[in-house]
């Protein structure tokens, strides 16, 4: 069908990239935001931890070398493994 | 003898750096992020300021500047390497020093005269001083918690590649106190303090940063 052929040359896939400092890190950012909480009348949060969101959108498929690749990007450039974890996802159109 | 020192995009303290190597003795070279060379200079210099705005992570960027390839593989074959504050957080991102650089505990920037303790006298940058000399040197970073590790901190402490300690109250949550590193070989060196501000009398709380860039001097003829 054409309208399906349509539809697949122009996908563009999201892959979603977290990255959150490793739990046993200080976060300042994430304490201060928590500690905003109560002047704002919210209560009931034990902890705020901040972190980034990274949307990468590719061309055509994801597929698993893709997605390899988009994790050695993850790796090397969007985290420093030494204090950071990562998680890669697809985002569903 | 001369001493490259790199201007990054947001360098703000290579011009200090620049005058800490002349009033030291030696020739300053100005270094460019775009140049994948170091001029034949005798050590380098990283600076500090905010490289590339300071995007992503304090050096994560820097890193993959043309000129670190060079500075890396220069490293690596012992050519002497100091970085100052945002430099230290470079040399850290590029793996030629272990541990990473946090955003300050406090969650204030912090700008102050530091009291410190030279704890490793035997490194390229700090033969100059004696080991367990005391001396204050300026501090002044937002990032500048050091941290890594337990297997790596007591290796650093271990093997003697911890180069300088903050004295008194903890300025920034550096774990242990940490206020510089070094690598096994003693090279290449990364301080959170700014020693090149604190190279003259006039202004600044002395001149107890002068003998970093002394030191690297008596390095050079070792090299060639």
């Amino acid at each position: 069908m054409p309208s399906s052929e349509f539809v697949k040359e122009h996908f563009v896939a999201r892959v979603v990239v977290d990255v959150m400092l490793k739990p046993e890190i200080l976060d300042p950012q994430g304490k201060a935001v928590h500690g905003a909480l109560p002047r704002l009348g919210f209560d009931g949060v034990r902890d705020v931890r901040q972190g980034k969101r990274f949307e990468l959108e590719l061309d055509g498929d994801v597929t698993e070398d893709r997605l390899a690749q988009v994790r050695r990007v993850a790796e090397t450039l969007l985290s420093n493994p030494v204090i950071e974890d990562y998680a890669v996802r697809v985002e569903q159109p | 003898m001369k001493i490259g020192v790199v201007t990054f995009p947001g360098s703000l303290d290579d011009v200090d750096a620049r005058r800490a190597v002349t009033l030291a003795g030696a020739e300053p070279v100005r270094l460019w992020h775009g140049d994948d060379h170091l001029g034949g200079v005798d050590a380098v210099v990283l600076p500090g300021g905010f490289s590339y705005g300071d995007y992503l992570r304090c050096g994560a960027i820097a890193r993959f500047a043309p000129v670190m390839g060079a500075v890396v593989e220069a490293a690596n074959g012992g050519l002497p390497v100091l970085g100052i504050c945002n430099g230290f957080q470079i040399l850290c991102e590029s793996h030629l020093l272990p541990g990473a650089l946090i955003r300050n505990h406090s969650r204030r920037f912090v700008c102050r005269d530091q009291r410190l303790r030279i704890e490793n006298a035997a490194t390229a940058w700090t033969s100059d001083y004696s080991a367990g000399q005391e001396v204050v040197i300026v501090l002044k970073n937002g990032e500048g918690g050091y941290v890594a590790d337990n297997a790596t901190l007591d290796r650093l402490e271990g093997e003697g590649q911890v180069v300088a300690r903050y004295l008194g109250a903890n300025p920034n949550g550096s774990m242990r106190d940490i206020a510089g590193i070094t690598n096994d070989r003693g090279n290449v060196v990364g301080l959170m303090p700014h020693p090149e501000h604190a190279v003259d009398d006039l202004c600044g709380a002395g001149t107890d940063g002068l003998a970093f860039f002394t030191s690297v001097l008596r390095q050079v003829p070792a090299l060639h």
